[in-house]
Formats: C-alpha cells, sequence, structure tokens
C-alpha cells in the first residue's frame, strides 16, 4: 500500500511538471491558434533565468538567507521569463501576424526560436552543466512507509493553483473574455474595441510567467541544468496538452497529469524500456477515441 | 542548373581545402565528446592530448626510422551520441585522411566507433571505453582501461567486504551500451558469490531526469547497496533523489563517476559514496605524478581518469608508430603499419599503471577503489589486480 502511495505521489510531482508546461503550450494556442513550439525552451531559459537569479541573491554581494532568496527569485523569474516570452512574440511571431503569413509559418518560426534559444544558450554557457543551488531548506517527512519531501508537496500544490488561477483569468475576468473572442474570430474583435496585441502580449506574459515558475521549481527538484533539458519535457507536455484538448486550461492540467501517470507508472510494473512506448500507445488510443482531446472541442481549421 | 553549379564549385573548394597528406606530418584523429551529455570527458581528453602534442613537437617531432615527423592532431566532436561518434570516425577517415583514431571515450559512442575504425581498416585506441564488445574480435581497435567483466567483480568484492552486504539493487541507463553491460556483469558476478539476491535490477533512459519510479521499486526491496553504473551528470540525480525517498544505505559506482563534475553537480550527498576506477590523482607517484602536475599547473585541475587514459593512449600510438619503422606517404599503408606496430606491443607502463595485453588487444592492469572524502575529493581506497 505504502509502495502505491509513494508511487502516486511520484506521479503527481512528474505529472505537475507536464501540467505547467502544458498549461502555457493551451494558453497560447486558444488565443492564437499557434503551437508555440518554442515553449519548452522557454521553460528552459526560465529554469537559467532562475538560476542566475538565485546565485546572485545568494552570492556575496547580496547574501540573503535562501528562504528570502526563494521569495525574491520566484516574482523575478517569472517576470524575466516572461520578457522573454514578450520579445519572442515581438520579434519572431508578430511581423509574421502582421504580414498575414499562414499559420504553419509562425509554427516553424517557433520551432526555429526554439533551436535558437538552446544553441545560443550552448554558445554563450558552454556545454557544461550548472548545478542549482539550494533555495529551500529540504525536509523529508516520514509518514509510515511514505517519504515526502516539503518541495514535492511545493510542486504539486504551484501546478493546482496554478490551475485555478488560469482558469479564473480564462473564464472569469474581461481580459479572460477577450482572450476567448480573439480566438473566436480574430477580425471582428478588434472591431470591437479590444485591443488585440495588448490581449496576445497579455497571453505571452502569462505562459512565459509560468514556463518561468515551471522552470525554477524544476530546477529545484532536478537541480542539473543543461541547454537541452527543455526540448523532450516541452514536446511531452505539447502532446499530454493536446490529448487534453489543446487550448483547454482544464485539458491540460488533466493531460499533464495523465502522461505522468502513466509514466510512472508503467516504469513501476515495467522495464523502463517500455515507458514511452506505453505511454504514448495509450495517449494515441484516447485520440483515436476521441481526436479533439478529452476537453477539445471541435473546430473546422486545426493544425 | 546554376544551383547545381554552385554546388559543385562548393564541393571542389572543399576538396581543394582539405590539406594533402603530407610526408613529413603524422595525422592523428580524436573522436571525442566536446558537447552533450559528457563535455567534461571531452575537455579533459583534448587537454591532455594538447600537452602530449606540445612534448613531441615541442622537441622537433616524433623520431621514427632516423628521421623527425611532427603530430597533427585533429579534434572532432561526437556530441556525446553513438550517431555521431559514427560520424566523427568517417570524417576523420575519409575527410582528414588520419592515420589512427584516439577516442571515442565512452563505451556507449566507442562500440559503434570502434566497428567504423574497423571497417575501414584504421587503427583505433579508446581511452576509457571498458564494455568488451568495442574490440571483441576487431583487430584494428585496441583499448587502454581495464574491461567490465573485470569491473563488475571488483565493485561486487568491494561492496561485499565493506558494507558486509547480503543484497544489491542496480539502477542503469538502458540505452547507454557501457551502463547496460556492466549492470549486467555486476548481476551474475554479485550472483555468483552467493552472499544473497538482486533484489532489484532497475533502468532508466539517457535523458530522464525523475527516477522516482525506479528508486521506490529498489527502497521497497530493502537492498544493502545501491550499485549505479551511470554517468556523472545521472548520478548527481539518483542520489538525492533516493535520499529524498528515504534511503539511507550506500551508493557504488563505477569509472564514469570519477570526473571532478561529480561533486560540483551533487554537493555534499554524494560524499562516502565508493566507486572503482582506473587511477587515483591523490597519493601518486612517479612518472604520474609529474603528469598530474604538469596538468594542474596548465589547466588549474587535477585531470581525472580519461585524461590520464588519454595520455596512456597517445603513449601507446607512440609506441606503435614506433614499432612500425618508418612511415609510408600512403596513409592506407601507414595504418596498417601502425596497427602491426600496436598489436606487437605486449606489455606498456603508462601513468595508469603497467598493463600487458591478452589477444583481444585489451589490457590487463589494475583498478582503484575511490572513497569520495567529506570535502568532496577522491581519496584512494585500495587497488585490486587481476
Amino acid at each position: 500500500m505504502d509502495f502505491i502511495i509513494q508511487n502516486i505521489l511520484n506521479a503527481l510531482q512528474w505529472g505537475s511538471f507536464y501540467a505547467l508546461i502544458a498549461l502555457g503550450y493551451t494558453l497560447v494556442y486558444g488565443v492564437l491558434r499557434l503551437i508555440n513550439f518554442a515553449h519548452g525552451d522557454i521553460f528552459m531559459v526560465g529554469a537559467y533565468i532562475s538560476f542566475f537569479v538565485a546565485g546572485f541573491l545568494l552570492g556575496p554581494t547580496i547574501g540573503l538567507s535562501p528562504a528570502i532568496a526563494f521569495a525574491v527569485t520566484v516574482p523575478l523569474t517569472m517576470a524575466l521569463t516572461s520578457l522573454v516570452g514578450v520579445t519572442l512574440e515581438r520579434v519572431a511571431y508578430r511581423p509574421l501576424r502582421r504580414k498575414g503569413a499562414h499559420r504553419l509559418y509562425v509554427v516553424i518560426t517557433a520551432l526555429m526560436c526554439g533551436l535558437i534559444l538552446e544553441y545560443s544558450n550552448l554558445a554563450v554557457l558552454g556545454a557544461s552543466r550548472l548545478k542549482f543551488p539550494a533555495l529551500l531548506e529540504k525536509q523529508i517527512w516520514h509518514l509510515g512507509g511514505v517519504t515526502l519531501t516539503n518541495l514535492k508537496v511545493l510542486v504539486i500544490v504551484t501546478a493546482i493553483l496554478v490551475f485555478v488561477f488560469l482558469q479564473w483569468v480564462v473564464t472569469k475576468t474581461r481580459i479572460g473574455m477577450a482572450m476567448r473572442g480573439i480566438s473566436y474570430d480574430k477580425f471582428a474583435i478588434p472591431l470591437m474595441g479590444i485591443p488585440i496585441d495588448t490581449i496576445i502580449v497579455f497571453t505571452f506574459v502569462l505562459g512565459s510567467g509560468f514556463a518561468g515558475l515551471a522552470g525554477l521549481l524544476f530546477a529545484m527538484s532536478y537541480p542539473v541544468l543543461e541547454p537541452f533539458m527543455g526540448m523532450l519535457i516541452g514536446w511531452k507536455a505539447f502532446i499530454a496538452a493536446v490529448v487534453g484538448g489543446i487550448g483547454d486550461i482544464k485539458g491540460a492540467f488533466v493531460g499533464g497529469f495523465l502522461l505522468g501517470f502513466i509514466e510512472v507508472g508503467v516504469v513501476t510494473v515495467f522495464p523502463s524500456t517500455y515507458r514511452d512506448l506505453f505511454a504514448f500507445t495509450i495517449l494515441l488510443l484516447i485520440l483515436w477515441v476521441k481526436p479533439t482531446g478529452l476537453f477539445g472541442m471541435p473546430q473546422s481549421t486545426k493544425i | 542548373m546554376k544551383r547545381l553549379n554552385l554546388f559543385a564549385a562548393l564541393l571542389l573548394t572543399v576538396l581543394l581545402a582539405a590539406p594533402a597528406f603530407a610526408a613529413d606530418t603524422i595525422k592523428i584523429g580524436f573522436n571525442i565528446p566536446l558537447t552533450g551529455d559528457i563535455p567534461e570527458v571531452g575537455e579533459g581528453s583534448k587537454n591532455a592530448a594538447e600537452m602530449y602534442l606540445a612534448d613531441i613537437n615541442g622537441a622537433g617531432g616524433l623520431e621514427v626510422g632516423g628521421k623527425k615527423y611532427m603530430l597533427e592532431f585533429i579534434y572532432m566532436d561526437n556530441e556525446s551520441k553513438a550517431e555521431s561518434a559514427v560520424n566523427a570516425a568517417l570524417k576523420l577517415i575519409e575527410q582528414e585522411d588520419v592515420v589512427a583514431i584516439i577516442g571515442p571515450n565512452s563505451s556507449k559512442q566507442a562500440v559503434p566507433g570502434g566497428g567504423t575504425a574497423n571497417d575501414n581498416r584504421v587503427p583505433m585506441i579508446s581511452p576509457w571505453s571498458t564494455n568488451p564488445d568495442t574490440t571483441f574480435e576487431r583487430p584494428w581497435v585496441f583499448r587502454a582501461a581495464f574491461l567490465d567483466p573485470f569491473q563488475g567483480p571488483v565493485v561486487a568484492n568491494f561492496a561485499a567486504k565493506k558494507f558486509s552486504a547480503k543484497t544489491a539493487a542496480v539502477l542503469f541507463d538502458v540505452s547507454n551500451d557501457y551502463s547496460k553491460g556492466l549492470a549486467e556483469i555486476f548481476k551474475s558476478s554479485w550472483e555468483a558469490k552467493k552472499l544473497g539476491p538482486v533484489v532489484a535490477f532497475e533502468s532508466h533512459g539517457t535523458k530522464d531526469q525523475d527516477f522516482s519510479a525506479q528508486l521506490t521499486t529498489i527502497i521497497a526491496a530493502k537492498p544493502d547497496f545501491i550499485f549505479v553504473p551511470d554517468n556523472y551528470n545521472q548520478v548527481a540525480l539518483v542520489i538525492p533523489q533516493a535520499r529524498d525517498l528515504g534511503y539511507k544505505g550506500p551508493f557504488m559506482g563505477s569509472d564514469a563517476w570519477g570526473t571532478p563534475d561529480l561533486v560540483k553537480l551533487c554537493g555534499e550527498q554524494c560524499n562516502g559514496q565508493y566507486f572503482s576506477t582506473h587511477y587515483a590523482a591523490a597519493g601518486a607517484k612517479g612518472a604520474t605524478k609529474v603528469f598530474i602536475d604538469r596538468y594542474m599547473e596548465k589547466y588549474g585541475a587535477e585531470p581525472a581518469d580519461y585524461a590520464a587514459l588519454t595520455w596512456d593512449s597517445i603513449g601507446l600510438l607512440v609506441e606503435g608508430i614506433k614499432n612500425a619503422g618508418k612511415v609510408e606517404s600512403s596513409p592506407r599503408k601507414m595504418r596498417a603499419a601502425i596497427r602491426d606496430g600496436l598489436a606487437a606491443i605486449k606489455s606498456f607502463d603508462g601513468i595508469t599503471g603497467s598493463s600487458k595485453f591478452d589477444e583481444q588487444g585489451d589490457p590487463i592492469k589494475c583498478a582503484v577503489v575511490v572513497k569520495i572524502s567529506d570535502a568532496g575529493t577522491f581519496v584512494f581506497e585500495e587497488s585490486v589486480c587481476p
């Protein structure tokens, strides 16, 4: 029994990262109908930003205690990472949108932006891995045969809070209504007096900011950073978002945790070689039954 | 058509630019991981090679058959990937016309890279690869490191003695020839000791960062120690995660742990663990100490085992070239002469110990077990000879 509960906790933690990244994919897709393939790499950039922010705050010039440093690192990382996301939107996606390019070209641009982020990181910082400093004093709790760390709880709670927050923003606020409006008809919306560019920038701020938060938490949980750390997890989170129904906040959240549970579950029972085979076969079956994903709405055009 | 012309022109430029094989230099290729999963390894190898090159060329070149020849080293990045190791080997052979190749280091790249070298009849020496398949039935491939069938029992015997262990667990990288091979050899040598079973034998992928599911299974099986024949970057994630999941027992590692980066990435949580390796820098004597001191002075860091083994590999190759007796102007003839020269070496005194060579071209030499001290340095624990 302990064994099962322990693995459920493992899956919740791992699924939290998929969910956090998938939320960013789905947010941008929901508004722009754009698959932002650079999102996994924005997550990577977020992890590196948090590394430098934390290192600076803990370093000799400032010398904050780890707890205060953590409290400052979270908003600072989110702000800086959303700046990266917005910059990407400004220099890469908006010019194409202005010229009325087909969505396919924007998607390809996104893929290239991701590679540019990876390789510019490789060029600037080199191939050596970085060690993330300890920000939280680690506490290990033993409940019967189950072991829990404060970090694990923090990750899971954060994923749930981010989901609730985004769900609230999109469904309950005026700006959320505008976001939904753009996705419905981006030609009619400006006629209603809604500043479309501001809304899109806001979407990128939200998506990239939470990718930065995910990067920070990931770096704290798995404190070895490398330039390609966002690639695979980004792709998998994208698939999770699609299975959940891309464009739907709830779908990304459920899809992320679903993938986490399947992966940990398969590794618990079978050798790890079967993990991706089983995981993606199951996801394929879900899409086979429900091509729009678990919570997705059918649409006439999709990429 | 225009584009085709342009392409042809480019091709021609490349062909002309490739320097022709000059008779007064000996070109040696290095197939090493300068980027990818284990960039530290490529860096260390290159550093050692640069030192050797400066020594030889600084003395006017290498004397073969009464004439001095300059050495030229060409470093090719294999990105720590198996398929890139094959490409790097082909590039060195076909474009650069090298007469011999040093590397790849890790078995993951050395097994496929060795196949390429052998098929193209180019002598190759892998400094660091310990998987038997690298040289097995490949007359053109040699190595400077001991083999996993030797390393596996070293680990098993040491753990049985040091931890009084009865049961063992293994966590390994299933897509890495080195890790998988060593895990299997360890398992059979542990079971041969009849102290107890291997209670968990779990695998993961190269790019994995979360090992919680595997570690939960391992910890539930209550092993006396966990053997982790992984690369240092994975070890730095595995050990803290196991501690987070409540494991309090010891870990045992293999020679892939032996880089200073392990301590940097893992921090205090790796202190007090043991691993088997090729040499220990602390307490070295003679030529080994001279090498370590010079390396420290030049690069400001202690040379890891792969740097020392690269040094020895170049030493072996130089010995092979000297045995060849003369430098042929055709790379093909020169390669064959070097191969015969290498095969003629019966024993070799290097900075990682002296070794004898068996009929497969594999050295028979001693291993050492190293402890990671509380200060994060690698301290010699004991030496194990075949």
